[in-house]
Protein backbone atom coordinates (compact mmCIF):
# COMPACT_ATOMS: atom_id res chain seq x y z
CA UNK A 1 0.00 0.00 0.00
CA UNK A 2 1.38 3.38 -0.96
CA UNK A 3 0.61 5.52 2.05
CA UNK A 4 1.17 8.85 0.31
CA UNK A 5 -1.49 8.06 -2.30
CA UNK A 6 -3.77 6.96 0.54
CA UNK A 7 -3.17 10.31 2.21
CA UNK A 8 -3.99 12.38 -0.87
CA UNK A 9 -7.16 10.39 -1.54
CA UNK A 10 -8.41 10.56 2.05
CA UNK A 11 -10.71 13.09 3.70
CA UNK A 12 -7.83 14.24 5.91
CA UNK A 13 -5.62 14.61 2.81
CA UNK A 14 -8.22 16.85 1.18
CA UNK A 15 -8.37 18.91 4.35
CA UNK A 16 -4.56 19.06 4.40
CA UNK A 17 -4.61 20.58 0.91
CA UNK A 18 -7.07 23.23 2.12
CA UNK A 19 -4.90 23.96 5.16
CA UNK A 20 -1.56 24.18 3.34
CA UNK A 21 -2.85 26.31 0.44
CA UNK A 22 -4.78 28.42 2.95
CA UNK A 23 -1.73 29.02 5.13
CA UNK A 24 0.30 30.00 2.06
CA UNK A 25 -2.39 32.55 1.21
CA UNK A 26 -2.30 33.81 4.81
CA UNK A 27 1.44 34.42 4.42
CA UNK A 28 0.85 36.05 1.04
CA UNK A 29 -1.72 38.43 2.57
CA UNK A 30 0.86 39.59 5.11
CA UNK A 31 3.53 40.30 2.45
CA UNK A 32 0.91 41.94 0.22
CA UNK A 33 -0.14 44.18 3.11
CA UNK A 34 3.43 45.30 3.87
CA UNK A 35 3.82 46.29 0.19
CA UNK A 36 0.46 48.06 -0.01
CA UNK A 37 0.97 50.12 3.13
CA UNK A 38 3.57 52.05 1.11
CA UNK A 39 0.61 53.63 -0.69
CA UNK A 40 0.09 55.67 2.47
CA UNK A 41 3.62 57.18 2.46
CA UNK A 42 3.13 60.83 1.39
CA UNK A 43 5.76 60.86 -1.38
CA UNK A 44 3.54 61.09 -4.46
CA UNK A 45 3.68 57.34 -4.93
CA UNK A 46 7.46 56.96 -5.22
CA UNK A 47 7.86 54.16 -2.66
CA UNK A 48 4.89 52.25 -4.07
CA UNK A 49 6.06 52.61 -7.67
CA UNK A 50 9.55 51.36 -6.81
CA UNK A 51 8.05 48.48 -4.81
CA UNK A 52 5.69 47.50 -7.67
CA UNK A 53 8.52 47.69 -10.20
CA UNK A 54 10.89 45.62 -8.03
CA UNK A 55 8.28 42.94 -7.40
CA UNK A 56 7.35 42.79 -11.08
CA UNK A 57 10.96 42.20 -12.13
CA UNK A 58 12.24 39.89 -9.43
CA UNK A 59 12.40 36.33 -10.84
CA UNK A 60 11.87 34.75 -7.41
CA UNK A 61 8.79 36.89 -6.74
CA UNK A 62 7.49 35.97 -10.21
CA UNK A 63 7.76 32.25 -9.39
CA UNK A 64 6.05 32.78 -6.01
CA UNK A 65 3.34 34.80 -7.76
CA UNK A 66 2.64 31.91 -10.17
CA UNK A 67 2.53 29.52 -7.20
CA UNK A 68 0.12 31.89 -5.52
CA UNK A 69 -2.30 31.66 -8.45
CA UNK A 70 -1.90 27.88 -8.45
CA UNK A 71 -2.67 27.69 -4.73
CA UNK A 72 -5.72 29.94 -5.05
CA UNK A 73 -7.05 27.66 -7.81
CA UNK A 74 -6.29 24.52 -5.75
CA UNK A 75 -7.95 26.05 -2.67
CA UNK A 76 -11.08 26.73 -4.75
CA UNK A 77 -11.12 23.32 -6.47
CA UNK A 78 -10.68 21.45 -3.18
CA UNK A 79 -13.36 23.51 -1.47
CA UNK A 80 -15.85 22.68 -4.23
CA UNK A 81 -14.89 19.00 -4.02
CA UNK A 82 -15.25 18.98 -0.22
CA UNK A 83 -18.57 20.83 -0.31
CA UNK A 84 -20.03 18.36 -2.79
CA UNK A 85 -18.93 15.37 -0.68
CA UNK A 86 -20.26 17.01 2.47
CA UNK A 87 -23.61 17.69 0.86
CA UNK A 88 -23.81 14.05 -0.23
CA UNK A 89 -23.13 12.95 3.36
CA UNK A 90 -26.45 14.50 4.44
CA UNK A 91 -28.99 14.18 1.60
CA UNK A 92 -31.94 15.06 3.85
CA UNK A 93 -31.53 18.08 6.09
CA UNK A 94 -33.11 18.93 9.44
CA UNK A 95 -36.37 20.84 9.87
CA UNK A 96 -35.69 21.91 13.46
CA UNK A 97 -33.75 25.12 13.97
CA UNK A 98 -31.60 25.44 17.09
CA UNK A 99 -32.39 28.29 19.49
CA UNK A 100 -28.69 28.97 19.82
CA UNK A 101 -25.84 27.97 17.55
CA UNK A 102 -23.14 25.56 18.69
CA UNK A 103 -20.51 26.77 16.20
CA UNK A 104 -19.28 30.15 14.97
CA UNK A 105 -20.98 32.02 12.12
CA UNK A 106 -17.66 32.07 10.23
CA UNK A 107 -17.14 28.31 10.46
CA UNK A 108 -20.61 27.58 9.10
CA UNK A 109 -20.32 29.97 6.15
CA UNK A 110 -16.80 29.43 4.81
CA UNK A 111 -18.16 28.51 1.36
CA UNK A 112 -20.23 31.68 1.00
CA UNK A 113 -17.40 33.84 2.39
CA UNK A 114 -14.92 32.14 0.04
CA UNK A 115 -17.16 32.65 -3.00
CA UNK A 116 -17.48 36.36 -2.18
CA UNK A 117 -13.69 36.60 -1.81
CA UNK A 118 -13.20 34.87 -5.18
CA UNK A 119 -15.56 37.36 -6.84
CA UNK A 120 -13.68 40.20 -5.15
CA UNK A 121 -10.37 38.72 -6.32
CA UNK A 122 -11.50 38.77 -9.95
CA UNK A 123 -12.53 42.43 -9.69
CA UNK A 124 -9.31 43.20 -7.83
CA UNK A 125 -7.06 41.48 -10.38
CA UNK A 126 -8.84 43.14 -13.28
CA UNK A 127 -8.67 46.57 -11.65
CA UNK A 128 -5.03 46.58 -10.56
CA UNK A 129 -2.91 43.57 -11.54
CA UNK A 130 -4.19 43.50 -15.13
CA UNK A 131 -4.11 47.31 -15.41
CA UNK A 132 -0.53 47.49 -14.13
CA UNK A 133 0.56 44.91 -16.71
CA UNK A 134 -1.35 46.14 -19.73
CA UNK A 135 -2.72 49.62 -18.94
CA UNK A 136 -2.32 51.82 -22.03
CA UNK A 137 -2.33 55.15 -20.19
CA UNK A 138 0.36 54.31 -17.63
CA UNK A 139 3.02 57.04 -17.75
CA UNK A 140 6.69 56.61 -16.99
CA UNK A 141 8.31 58.36 -14.05
CA UNK A 142 12.00 58.94 -13.28
CA UNK A 143 13.45 58.55 -9.80
CA UNK A 144 17.17 59.42 -9.80
CA UNK A 145 18.60 57.47 -12.72
CA UNK A 146 15.81 54.95 -13.11
CA UNK A 147 12.69 55.38 -15.20
CA UNK A 148 9.83 53.09 -14.18
CA UNK A 149 6.03 52.88 -14.81
CA UNK A 150 3.96 55.26 -12.66
CA UNK A 151 1.27 52.88 -11.38
CA UNK A 152 0.35 54.93 -8.31
CA UNK A 153 -2.28 57.07 -10.16
CA UNK A 154 -4.16 53.87 -11.18
CA UNK A 155 -4.75 53.13 -7.48
CA UNK A 156 -5.40 56.76 -6.54
CA UNK A 157 -8.00 57.15 -9.32
CA UNK A 158 -9.72 53.87 -8.45
CA UNK A 159 -10.07 54.81 -4.78
CA UNK A 160 -11.31 58.32 -5.56
CA UNK A 161 -14.59 56.58 -6.47
CA UNK A 162 -16.55 56.23 -3.24
CA UNK A 163 -18.33 53.03 -4.33
CA UNK A 164 -15.11 51.36 -5.38
CA UNK A 165 -13.44 52.31 -2.10
CA UNK A 166 -16.49 51.16 -0.10
CA UNK A 167 -16.52 47.84 -1.99
CA UNK A 168 -12.93 47.24 -0.91
CA UNK A 169 -13.64 48.11 2.71
CA UNK A 170 -16.68 45.80 2.88
CA UNK A 171 -14.84 42.93 1.20
CA UNK A 172 -12.05 43.22 3.76
CA UNK A 173 -14.70 42.47 6.39
CA UNK A 174 -15.57 39.30 4.47
CA UNK A 175 -11.86 38.38 4.33
CA UNK A 176 -11.70 38.92 8.11
CA UNK A 177 -14.53 36.48 8.80
CA UNK A 178 -12.99 33.91 6.44
CA UNK A 179 -9.62 34.26 8.18
CA UNK A 180 -11.19 34.07 11.64
CA UNK A 181 -12.16 30.44 11.07
CA UNK A 182 -9.60 29.55 8.38
CA UNK A 183 -6.51 30.45 10.39
CA UNK A 184 -7.25 28.26 13.40
CA UNK A 185 -8.87 25.55 11.29
CA UNK A 186 -5.63 25.13 9.29
CA UNK A 187 -3.61 24.50 12.45
CA UNK A 188 -6.22 22.03 13.71
CA UNK A 189 -6.06 20.12 10.39
CA UNK A 190 -2.27 20.01 10.58
CA UNK A 191 -2.72 18.31 13.94
CA UNK A 192 -1.29 21.19 15.95
CA UNK A 193 -4.43 21.86 18.00
CA UNK A 194 -2.82 20.62 21.20
CA UNK A 195 -4.52 21.77 24.39
CA UNK A 196 -1.52 23.90 25.35
CA UNK A 197 -1.36 25.66 21.94
CA UNK A 198 -5.12 26.07 21.41
CA UNK A 199 -5.33 29.42 23.15
CA UNK A 200 -2.24 30.76 21.35
CA UNK A 201 -3.52 29.69 17.91
CA UNK A 202 -6.95 31.15 18.64
CA UNK A 203 -5.56 34.48 19.84
CA UNK A 204 -3.08 34.76 16.96
CA UNK A 205 -5.83 33.85 14.47
CA UNK A 206 -8.29 36.38 15.89
CA UNK A 207 -5.67 39.14 15.92
CA UNK A 208 -4.64 38.31 12.35
CA UNK A 209 -8.26 38.22 11.18
CA UNK A 210 -8.90 41.67 12.65
CA UNK A 211 -5.62 43.53 12.06
CA UNK A 212 -4.71 42.45 8.53
CA UNK A 213 -8.11 43.22 6.89
CA UNK A 214 -8.40 46.43 8.97
CA UNK A 215 -5.03 47.72 7.70
CA UNK A 216 -5.95 46.72 4.14
CA UNK A 217 -9.25 48.58 4.50
CA UNK A 218 -7.43 51.64 5.84
CA UNK A 219 -5.73 52.18 2.46
CA UNK A 220 -8.85 52.94 0.34
CA UNK A 221 -10.31 55.00 3.22
CA UNK A 222 -7.22 57.21 3.59
CA UNK A 223 -6.72 57.53 -0.17
CA UNK A 224 -10.36 58.47 -0.71
CA UNK A 225 -10.13 61.18 1.96
CA UNK A 226 -6.86 62.47 0.46
CA UNK A 227 -8.49 62.77 -2.96
CA UNK A 228 -11.73 64.28 -1.74
CA UNK B 1 -40.65 26.16 40.73
CA UNK B 2 -42.45 25.83 37.42
CA UNK B 3 -45.58 23.85 36.69
CA UNK B 4 -45.74 20.18 37.67
CA UNK B 5 -47.48 19.27 34.41
CA UNK B 6 -47.18 20.88 30.98
CA UNK B 7 -49.01 20.59 27.67
CA UNK B 8 -46.96 20.03 24.49
CA UNK B 9 -47.33 19.90 20.71
CA UNK B 10 -44.99 17.33 19.16
CA UNK B 11 -43.86 17.35 15.54
CA UNK B 12 -42.50 13.84 15.12
CA UNK B 13 -40.78 12.34 12.05
CA UNK B 14 -42.70 9.26 10.89
CA UNK B 15 -41.18 6.93 8.32
CA UNK B 16 -42.43 3.36 7.75
CA UNK B 17 -39.11 1.94 6.55
CA UNK B 18 -35.85 2.85 4.82
CA UNK B 19 -37.55 3.14 1.41
CA UNK B 20 -40.43 5.33 2.65
CA UNK B 21 -40.11 9.06 2.04
CA UNK B 22 -41.26 9.97 5.55
CA UNK B 23 -43.13 13.00 6.88
CA UNK B 24 -43.82 14.97 10.06
CA UNK B 25 -46.87 14.08 12.11
CA UNK B 26 -48.24 16.46 14.77
CA UNK B 27 -49.43 15.15 18.15
CA UNK B 28 -50.85 16.92 21.20
CA UNK B 29 -49.95 15.83 24.72
CA UNK B 30 -51.54 17.29 27.82
CA UNK B 31 -50.42 16.78 31.42
CA UNK B 32 -46.80 15.80 30.79
CA UNK B 33 -44.94 15.60 34.12
CA UNK B 34 -41.94 17.94 34.24
CA UNK B 35 -40.16 15.20 36.22
CA UNK B 36 -40.42 12.80 33.27
CA UNK B 37 -37.43 12.17 31.04
CA UNK B 38 -37.80 12.88 27.32
CA UNK B 39 -38.08 9.15 26.58
CA UNK B 40 -40.76 8.72 29.25
CA UNK B 41 -42.66 11.52 27.54
CA UNK B 42 -42.43 9.56 24.25
CA UNK B 43 -43.63 6.47 26.17
CA UNK B 44 -46.71 8.48 27.23
CA UNK B 45 -47.27 9.50 23.61
CA UNK B 46 -47.00 5.87 22.48
CA UNK B 47 -49.49 4.70 25.14
CA UNK B 48 -51.88 7.31 23.79
CA UNK B 49 -51.27 6.19 20.17
CA UNK B 50 -51.84 2.52 21.08
CA UNK B 51 -55.16 3.39 22.79
CA UNK B 52 -56.15 5.26 19.63
CA UNK B 53 -55.26 2.19 17.58
CA UNK B 54 -52.35 3.93 15.84
CA UNK B 55 -48.79 2.77 15.19
CA UNK B 56 -46.52 3.89 18.08
CA UNK B 57 -43.40 5.91 17.32
CA UNK B 58 -40.34 3.66 16.94
CA UNK B 59 -37.29 4.96 18.82
CA UNK B 60 -34.05 3.47 20.10
CA UNK B 61 -33.35 3.19 23.82
CA UNK B 62 -31.63 0.70 26.08
CA UNK B 63 -30.05 1.69 29.40
CA UNK B 64 -31.92 4.94 30.05
CA UNK B 65 -29.05 6.03 32.25
CA UNK B 66 -26.94 7.93 29.74
CA UNK B 67 -24.31 5.36 28.83
CA UNK B 68 -25.63 3.15 26.02
CA UNK B 69 -25.75 5.83 23.33
CA UNK B 70 -28.92 4.49 21.70
CA UNK B 71 -31.36 7.38 22.14
CA UNK B 72 -30.59 9.16 18.87
CA UNK B 73 -33.10 12.01 18.70
CA UNK B 74 -32.63 15.41 17.11
CA UNK B 75 -34.76 17.71 19.26
CA UNK B 76 -35.55 21.29 18.25
CA UNK B 77 -32.48 21.45 15.99
CA UNK B 78 -30.08 20.01 18.58
CA UNK B 79 -28.68 16.50 18.95
CA UNK B 80 -30.17 15.07 22.20
CA UNK B 81 -32.02 18.36 22.76
CA UNK B 82 -31.20 21.75 24.24
CA UNK B 83 -29.11 20.60 27.25
CA UNK B 84 -25.40 20.17 26.61
CA UNK B 85 -23.53 17.01 27.71
CA UNK B 86 -26.84 15.10 27.94
CA UNK B 87 -28.30 12.07 26.21
CA UNK B 88 -32.03 12.09 25.37
CA UNK B 89 -32.87 9.75 28.26
CA UNK B 90 -31.18 12.15 30.71
CA UNK B 91 -33.03 15.17 29.31
CA UNK B 92 -35.97 16.09 31.48
CA UNK B 93 -39.24 17.78 30.56
CA UNK B 94 -38.58 20.59 33.07
CA UNK B 95 -36.35 22.12 30.37
CA UNK B 96 -39.41 22.71 28.19
CA UNK B 97 -42.19 25.26 28.53
CA UNK B 98 -45.95 24.76 28.79
CA UNK B 99 -47.50 24.97 25.31
CA UNK B 100 -44.17 24.53 23.52
CA UNK B 101 -43.89 22.84 20.12
CA UNK B 102 -41.07 20.28 20.00
CA UNK B 103 -39.66 19.04 16.69
CA UNK B 104 -38.23 15.51 16.90
CA UNK B 105 -36.19 14.06 14.04
CA UNK B 106 -33.86 11.10 13.54
CA UNK B 107 -30.08 11.55 12.99
CA UNK B 108 -29.58 12.73 9.41
CA UNK B 109 -26.55 11.27 7.64
CA UNK B 110 -26.20 9.11 4.54
CA UNK B 111 -24.25 6.40 6.45
CA UNK B 112 -27.02 6.32 9.14
CA UNK B 113 -30.12 5.23 7.19
CA UNK B 114 -33.47 5.51 8.95
CA UNK B 115 -34.85 2.07 9.83
CA UNK B 116 -38.17 3.36 11.12
CA UNK B 117 -39.40 6.71 12.50
CA UNK B 118 -36.64 7.89 14.88
CA UNK B 119 -34.56 4.72 14.73
CA UNK B 120 -31.42 4.87 12.59
CA UNK B 121 -28.92 2.17 11.67
CA UNK B 122 -25.62 3.17 13.29
CA UNK B 123 -23.78 -0.03 12.36
CA UNK B 124 -21.45 2.14 10.23
CA UNK B 125 -19.69 2.90 13.54
CA UNK B 126 -19.29 -0.84 14.17
CA UNK B 127 -17.72 -1.22 10.73
CA UNK B 128 -15.21 1.53 11.54
CA UNK B 129 -14.36 -0.23 14.84
CA UNK B 130 -14.00 -3.59 13.06
CA UNK B 131 -11.57 -1.96 10.63
CA UNK B 132 -9.03 -1.18 13.36
CA UNK B 133 -10.53 -0.25 16.71
CA UNK B 134 -9.00 -3.11 18.67
CA UNK B 135 -5.76 -4.23 20.33
CA UNK B 136 -3.99 -7.58 20.08
CA UNK B 137 -4.10 -9.60 23.28
CA UNK B 138 -1.89 -12.63 23.74
CA UNK B 139 -3.36 -15.80 25.16
CA UNK B 140 -2.19 -17.05 28.55
CA UNK B 141 -2.44 -15.47 31.96
CA UNK B 142 -3.60 -11.88 32.32
CA UNK B 143 -0.55 -9.64 32.90
CA UNK B 144 -0.27 -7.71 36.18
CA UNK B 145 -2.13 -4.43 35.70
CA UNK B 146 0.54 -2.50 37.58
CA UNK B 147 3.47 -3.99 35.69
CA UNK B 148 3.18 -1.43 32.90
CA UNK B 149 3.84 2.15 34.06
CA UNK B 150 1.69 4.74 32.25
CA UNK B 151 2.00 8.52 32.87
CA UNK B 152 -1.04 9.88 34.74
CA UNK B 153 -1.70 12.55 32.06
CA UNK B 154 -1.75 9.92 29.29
CA UNK B 155 -4.02 7.63 31.29
CA UNK B 156 -6.44 10.51 31.99
CA UNK B 157 -6.44 11.67 28.36
CA UNK B 158 -7.01 8.10 27.13
CA UNK B 159 -9.83 7.65 29.63
CA UNK B 160 -11.49 10.92 28.52
CA UNK B 161 -11.39 9.71 24.91
CA UNK B 162 -12.66 6.25 25.92
CA UNK B 163 -15.73 7.89 27.49
CA UNK B 164 -17.19 8.01 23.93
CA UNK B 165 -20.38 5.92 23.84
CA UNK B 166 -20.65 5.88 20.03
CA UNK B 167 -24.05 7.57 20.05
CA UNK B 168 -23.48 9.44 16.79
CA UNK B 169 -24.47 12.89 18.10
CA UNK B 170 -21.22 14.26 16.62
CA UNK B 171 -22.23 13.08 13.15
CA UNK B 172 -25.80 14.31 13.63
CA UNK B 173 -24.73 17.77 14.82
CA UNK B 174 -21.94 18.27 12.25
CA UNK B 175 -23.01 20.35 9.28
CA UNK B 176 -20.94 17.98 7.12
CA UNK B 177 -22.12 14.75 8.82
CA UNK B 178 -18.47 14.00 9.63
CA UNK B 179 -17.54 11.15 11.98
CA UNK B 180 -14.18 12.65 12.93
CA UNK B 181 -14.95 13.15 16.63
CA UNK B 182 -15.99 9.50 17.04
CA UNK B 183 -13.01 8.14 15.07
CA UNK B 184 -10.62 10.51 16.83
CA UNK B 185 -11.81 9.38 20.27
CA UNK B 186 -11.36 5.72 19.35
CA UNK B 187 -7.94 6.27 17.75
CA UNK B 188 -6.82 8.41 20.70
CA UNK B 189 -7.77 5.96 23.44
CA UNK B 190 -5.39 3.40 21.92
CA UNK B 191 -2.68 5.73 20.60
CA UNK B 192 -2.13 7.15 24.09
CA UNK B 193 -1.58 3.78 25.78
CA UNK B 194 1.26 1.24 25.41
CA UNK B 195 -1.26 -1.54 24.61
CA UNK B 196 -2.28 0.30 21.45
CA UNK B 197 1.21 0.71 19.99
CA UNK B 198 1.63 -2.46 17.82
CA UNK B 199 -1.28 -1.54 15.50
CA UNK B 200 -0.97 2.23 15.97
CA UNK B 201 -0.19 3.25 12.36
CA UNK B 202 -2.21 0.52 10.67
CA UNK B 203 -5.21 1.30 12.88
CA UNK B 204 -5.49 4.99 12.02
CA UNK B 205 -5.03 4.38 8.29
CA UNK B 206 -7.70 1.65 8.24
CA UNK B 207 -10.25 3.45 10.42
CA UNK B 208 -10.03 6.67 8.41
CA UNK B 209 -10.22 4.72 5.13
CA UNK B 210 -13.37 2.94 6.38
CA UNK B 211 -14.88 6.22 7.60
CA UNK B 212 -14.35 7.76 4.14
CA UNK B 213 -15.62 4.65 2.34
CA UNK B 214 -18.87 4.69 4.34
CA UNK B 215 -19.62 8.20 3.11
CA UNK B 216 -19.22 10.34 6.21
CA UNK B 217 -18.47 14.00 5.44
CA UNK B 218 -15.22 15.91 5.73
CA UNK B 219 -14.46 17.76 8.97
CA UNK B 220 -14.31 21.54 8.67
CA UNK B 221 -13.42 22.15 12.33
CA UNK B 222 -16.63 23.98 13.26
CA UNK B 223 -16.60 22.40 16.73
CA UNK B 224 -20.35 21.62 16.71
CA UNK B 225 -19.54 17.96 17.56
CA UNK B 226 -17.69 18.90 20.72
CA UNK B 227 -20.57 21.17 21.79
CA UNK B 228 -23.14 18.35 21.33
CA UNK B 229 -21.15 15.37 22.63
CA UNK B 230 -22.97 13.93 25.69
CA UNK B 231 -19.62 12.75 27.06
CA UNK B 232 -17.71 16.00 26.48
CA UNK B 233 -15.15 14.52 24.06
CA UNK B 234 -12.83 17.37 23.01
CA UNK B 235 -11.85 18.23 19.42
CA UNK B 236 -8.26 18.08 20.67
CA UNK B 237 -8.75 14.41 19.79
CA UNK B 238 -9.43 15.41 16.16
CA UNK B 239 -6.10 17.27 16.09
CA UNK B 240 -4.49 14.07 17.42
CA UNK B 241 -6.26 11.97 14.77
CA UNK B 242 -4.98 14.33 12.04
CA UNK B 243 -1.48 14.07 13.51
CA UNK B 244 -1.64 10.27 13.78
CA UNK B 245 -2.98 9.93 10.23
CA UNK B 246 -0.43 12.31 8.69
CA UNK B 247 2.45 10.63 10.48
CA UNK B 248 1.25 7.13 9.55
CA UNK B 249 0.77 8.21 5.92
CA UNK B 250 4.23 9.70 5.68
CA UNK B 251 5.93 6.60 7.15
CA UNK B 252 7.17 4.37 4.30
CA UNK B 253 4.90 1.34 3.89
CA UNK B 254 5.99 -2.30 3.99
Amino acid sequence: MNNLTTLLKSSIGRKLMMALTGLFLVLFLLIHLIGNLQLLIPDGGEAFNIYAHTMGNNPLIQIVSKLNFLFIILHVIYSIWLSRLNKAARPIGYAGKPAQATSTLSSRNMGILGTLILAFLLVHLKGFWYEFKTGADIMMVTYGTETIPDVFPVVATAYSNVWYAAFYVIMMGVVGFHLYHGFQSAFQTLGLGYNKYKKLIQTAGTLFAILVPALFALIPIVMYIQNA
Amino acid sequence: MGKENIGLTLKVWRQKNEADKGHFETYKLSEVSTHASFLEMIDVLNEQLIVEGKDPVAFDHDCREGICGMCSMYINGRAHGPQSATTTCQLHMRHFNDGETITIEPWRAAPFPVIKDLTVDRSAFDQIMAAGGYVSVNTGNAPDGNAMPIPKEDADEAFNAAACIGCGACVAACKNASAMLFVSAKVSQYALLPQGQPERKERVLKMVAKMDELGFGNCTNTGACEAECPKGISITNIARLNREFLSASLTPGH
